[in-house]
C-alpha cells in the first residue's frame, strides 16, 4: 500500500528515496530525483551528516553510488566522524559505492588578477561522478567558497552554473549551506536550488535540546509542511513525522480483560479493546499504578508481553508496593514477559524519549505498553510537545496493534476531566479515579468518562485496595447522595433500622384498623338486633290496631243494623 | 641549502608583520637581479578558452619584462590531465602557480592586472596596492 503510494506519486516527479527514517515519508518518497536541494541550518545542526547519510543510504539500500565533496573537512575526519553511526566509509570508498573529496579553500594563498571561472572544480566533481557512476553526489558546505576565493560575482554565477550543470548530469544533489541572519543561507543559495529546501533547526527550551526539520519548500511535490523533531543517534538521522502515520490503521475488536472483573463488567462486560488506548487519570494516591499493575499481571497470565515505562518509581519499589496488594510482578519479570524501563523524563528530550521507546517497543515487541505518569514530561509549558510526542507514540503503537495504558496525575485543584496533557482526544477508554471525602475519610470512587466503541456503564463504582488487588463495589446511592466507604455502611444500617421502624408502624396500623372494623361490626350487629326488636313491637302493635278497627266496624254495622239505620251507603264508605 | 633557509625564512615573513614582506621582497629582487634563482611557473587552464590564452600572454608579458631568461613556464590543460586538478587542489581555472622559488604562491584569473599579479608573485609590496583597492 506505501509502495503502490509512493509509485503514484512518482508519476509525478521522480524521486530519489533517501532510506532515512521518516523522511521519505513526509516528502512523499524522497528528494527530487536528478535535482538540487538545499539542506540548510545552523552551525551543529546535522546538515553533513544528514547529507552523509543520504549518500550512504543510496549506496547501501538503492546500489547509487554517490560522491561527497566536502569543503571543509578532511577525508579521514569525515570517515572518523561518520564511523560513530555505522558508517563504514573506507569500505564503501574501496567498492567504489562512494567518493569523499576533499577540496581545500583558503583565501591567504590566493590572489585573483583578472577574470577567472570554476572549471577546475567542475573538472574535479566530474572526474569524482565519472569514476564510479554516481548517481547522487553531496556538496559541504559549497559556501565555504565564498570564504576561500575572491570575487563573489563571479562565484555567484559560477555556482549557478555548477548547479545547472549537475541538473544536466542528471545527478541528485544535496547542497549544505549555514543558515544566515535572517535568511536560509548566508550568500542566498537558495536563489538557485530552487527545488527543494530543507531547513534543519538545533534549539534548546528548557535545558533539553529539539531538533527540527521542515520542508521549506519543494517544487512540483506535495510535502508535510510542519516542523517535524529529528534525532541523530548510533543508527543515523531520523525524522518522526505525526501526519504521515495517519489514521489508517486496523481496529481490533478482540477484548482483553482489565485485571479487575468488576471494571471489565462497568465495560460492556468485556473489558478494553484490545490496541487500544487507556488512560487513567486522578489525583495522588488514588490508585493509578495500581489498575495499571493489575492491568499487567492480567496480561502476563494470559501470556502477553508487556513493557512498563516507569517514570517515578524503580522497577525494585514498584514490585515491593504492588506486593502489598496482593500482586506480584516479579515472577513475570523473571520469565520475561514484563520488561521494566526506568528513566527520569528529565534524562533526555522528549524526541529522545520517543525515539528510545519506539526503539525499546521494536526491540521487545510487546502487547501492552504502560506509561506512568505521562504527565512526569511536562516541564515547564512544552504542553504542546508533550502532546505531540504523545501522539505519535499513540499512532504508532496503534499501528502496532499495541494496548496502551497510561496514567495522568490531576492536581487536585483541577476539575478532574482537565488532564495535564490534554490528550484526552487520543484516548479511547477513559477511567477516572476520584477521592471522595466524606466523614473524616477519604474514599475512591471510579467511574468511566468514556470508551469508545463500547456501551460503558455509567455508575460510579467505589474503588478499594484489598491486600487480594483492586475490588469495585457499588456506592450508596440514595437520597444523601453518593456514599462511600464507612459513610455509605452507616447509611446503609441506617437505612435498614428505618425500614424496620416502617414496617413495624405499618403492622400496627393495620392491626388497629382490623379492630376498629370488629368494633364496628359488633355495634351494627347490635343495632340491628335493637332495629328487629323493635320492629316485631311494632307490627304487632300495627295487628292489634288493625283487629281493634274491624272489630270497632263490625260492631258499628251491628249497632246499625239494629236501630235500622237507612243512611246505608254512608257506612258502607268505612269498610 | 640556501633554498630550505630562504623557505624558513619566507614563512616567518608571512605570518609576521609588513616589514619581514619587504625584506623579502628586496631579496627577491634581488636574488632576481643577480639571476641565481630559477623561476618554475605553472599555470593550470581548462582546454583552450579565451581566458586561458588570455592568461598566458599576460604571464609570458610579465616574464619577460621582471624575469627575463630565469623562468620556465609550464602549461597544464586539466581537460587532458583531470587527476591534477585532484592533487594539486585547484579549482579556478587559469590558476598560476608559482612552484620555484619558494613557498609556492597561487595566482587565479586571467592575469589582467599586472600589479596584481607582480604582488602575488611577491615582486612588489602589497602596499603598492594601497591606492587601488
Amino acid at each position: 500500500m506505501k509502495k503502490e503510494e509512493v509509485q503514484s506519486r512518482r508519476k509525478v516527479l521522480p524521486k530519489s528515496p533517501t532510506d532515512i527514517q521518516g523522511l521519505d515519508e513526509i516528502t512523499g518518497g524522497g528528494l527530487p530525483k536528478g535535482r538540487p536541494t538545499l539542506v540548510c541550518g545552523g552551525p551543529g545542526c546535522g546538515k553533513t551528516l544528514f547529507a552523509m547519510e543520504f549518500l550512504v543510504r543510496g549506496a547501501t539500500e538503492f546500489n547509487e553510488p554517490g560522491v561527497f565533496i566536502s569543503f571543509e573537512e578532511t577525508e579521514e575526519e569525515l570517515t572518523a566522524n561518520v564511523a560513530s553511526l555505522g558508517f563504514d566509509l573506507d569500505s564503501l570508498r574501496k567498492r567504489k559505492k562512494i567518493w569523499l573529496e576533499h577540496i581545500h579553500v583558503e583565501r591567504s594563498e590566493v590572489e585573483q588578477s583578472g577574470e577567472y571561472d570554476l572549471e577546475g572544480l567542475f573538472i574535479r566533481i566530474h572526474e569524482a561522478i565519472e569514476s564510479i557512476g554516481a548517481k547522487r553526489i553531496v556538496l559541504d558546505t559549497l559556501e565555504s567558497l565564498f570564504s576561500g576565493l575572491p570575487n563573489p560575482l563571479i562565484l555567484r554565477s559560477e555556482l549557478r552554473r555548477l548547479l545547472h550543470w549537475l541538473k544536466k548530469k542528471g545527478v541528485t544533489t544535496v547542497v549544505t549551506a549555514e543558515r544566515g541572519d535572517g535568511t536560509l543561507t548566508r550568500q542566498g543559495l537558495e536563489e538557485y536550488v530552487s527545488d527543494c529546501v530543507i531547513l534543519l533547526d538545533h534549539r534548546v527550551t528548557d535545558e533539553s535540546s529539539i531538533r527540527r526539520l521542515r520542508i521549506v519548500k519543494y517544487r512540483g511535490s506535495t510535502h508535510g509542511t510542519n516542523e517535524y523533531p529529528f534525532l541523530i543517534d548510533e543508527d543515523g538521522f531520523s525524522v518522526l513525522p505525526v501526519t504521515s502515520l495517519g489514521l489508517n490503521y486496523s481496529s481490533s475488536r478482540e477484548r482483553i480483560s482489565s485485571g479487575i472483573p468488576r471494571l471489565d463488567t462497568m465495560l460492556s462486560g468485556k473489558g478494553y479493546f484490545r490496541g487500544s488506548t487507556v488512560l487513567v487519570s486522578g489525583t495522588a494516591g488514588t490508585g493509578k499504578t495500581s489498575m495499571a499493575a493489575q492491568f499487567v499481571e492480567a496480561a502476563c497470565k494470559r501470556g502477553e508481553r508487556v513493557l512498563f515505562f516507569t517514570f517515578e518509581e524503580s522497577p525494585s519499589q514498584l514490585i515491593r508496593n504492588m506486593r502489598s496488594i496482593g500482586i506480584s510482578l516479579e515472577p513475570w519479570e523473571k520469565r520475561g514477559l514484563l520488561q521494566f524501563q526506568a528513566t527520569r523524563p528529565t534524562h533526555y528530550g522528549l524526541e529522545t524519549h520517543l525515539t528510545t521507546s519506539i526503539k525499546m517497543i521494536n526491540k521487545l515487541k510487546p502487547s501492552v505498553v504502560i506509561l506512568d505518569p505521562i504527565n512526569a514530561f511536562v516541564l515547564g509549558d512544552n504542553q504542546t510537545e508533550v502532546k505531540t510526542m504523545l501522539l505519535r507514540l499513540v499512532d504508532f503503537l496503534k499501528m502496532k496493534g499495541i494496548t496502551a495504558f497510561f496514567t495522568s496525575l490531576t492536581s487536585a485543584g483541577d476539575t478532574m476531566e482537565n488532564t495535564d496533557v490534554y490528550i484526552s482526544s487520543l484516548i479511547d477508554t477513559w477511567l477516572l479515579l476520584r477521592d471522595i471525602e466524606i466523614g473524616g475519610e477519604r474514599d475512591r470512587g471510579l467511574y468511566v468518562l468514556k470508551s469508545r466503541g463500547m456501551e460503558h456503564s455509567n455508575q460510579i463504582r467505589e474503588f478499594r485496595l484489598t491486600n487480594r488487588g483492586i475490588d469495585l463495589l457499588d456506592v450508596y446511592v440514595g437520597a444523601e447522595g453518593v456514599l462511600t466507604g464507612s459513610a455509605r455502611l452507616s447509611q446503609e444500617t441506617k437505612d435498614d433500622a428505618e425500614q424496620l421502624l416502617h414496617k413495624q408502624n405499618i403492622e400496627r396500623k393495620q392491626f388497629e384498623l382490623e379492630r376498629k372494623r370488629e368494633a364496628m361490626e359488633a355495634q351494627i350487629v347490635m343495632l340491628r338486633s335493637e332495629f328487629e326488636a323493635e320492629e316485631s313491637e311494632a307490627l304487632k302493635v300495627i295487628e292489634i290496631e288493625k283487629t281493634r278497627n274491624e272489630r270497632f266496624a263490625q260492631d258499628k254495622s251491628k249497632m246499625a243494623k239494629s236501630r235500622k239505620a237507612d243512611a246505608n251507603t254512608k257506612t258502607t264508605g268505612t269498610k | 641549502m640556501k633554498i630550505k633557509h630562504e623557505k624558513s625564512k619566507a614563512r616567518r615573513s608571512k605570518t609576521s608583520d609588513g616589514s619581514g614582506h619587504r625584506r623579502l621582497v628586496e631579496r627577491r629582487k634581488r636574488a632576481v637581479k643577480s639571476g641565481s634563482d630559477k623561476w618554475i611557473l605553472r599555470l593550470y587552464v581548462a582546454g583552450q578558452t579565451n581566458k586561458a590564452v588570455t592568461a598566458l600572454n599576460n604571464l609570458k608579458l610579465i616574464c619577460e619584462e621582471q624575469l627575463k631568461d630565469r623562468y620556465h613556464i609550464e602549461v597544464i590543460d586539466l581537460l587532458k590531465n583531470p587527476k591534477l586538478a585532484r592533487d594539486n587542489q585547484i579549482l579556478a581555472v587559469p590558476t598560476l602557480v608559482r612552484k620555484l622559488p619558494l613557498p609556492v604562491r597561487n595566482i587565479i584569473g586571467d592575469l589582467s592586472d599586472k600589479e596584481r599579479v607582480l604582488v602575488g608573485l611577491d615582486l612588489i609590496e602589497r602596499s603598492a596596492l594601497l591606492g587601488k583597492q
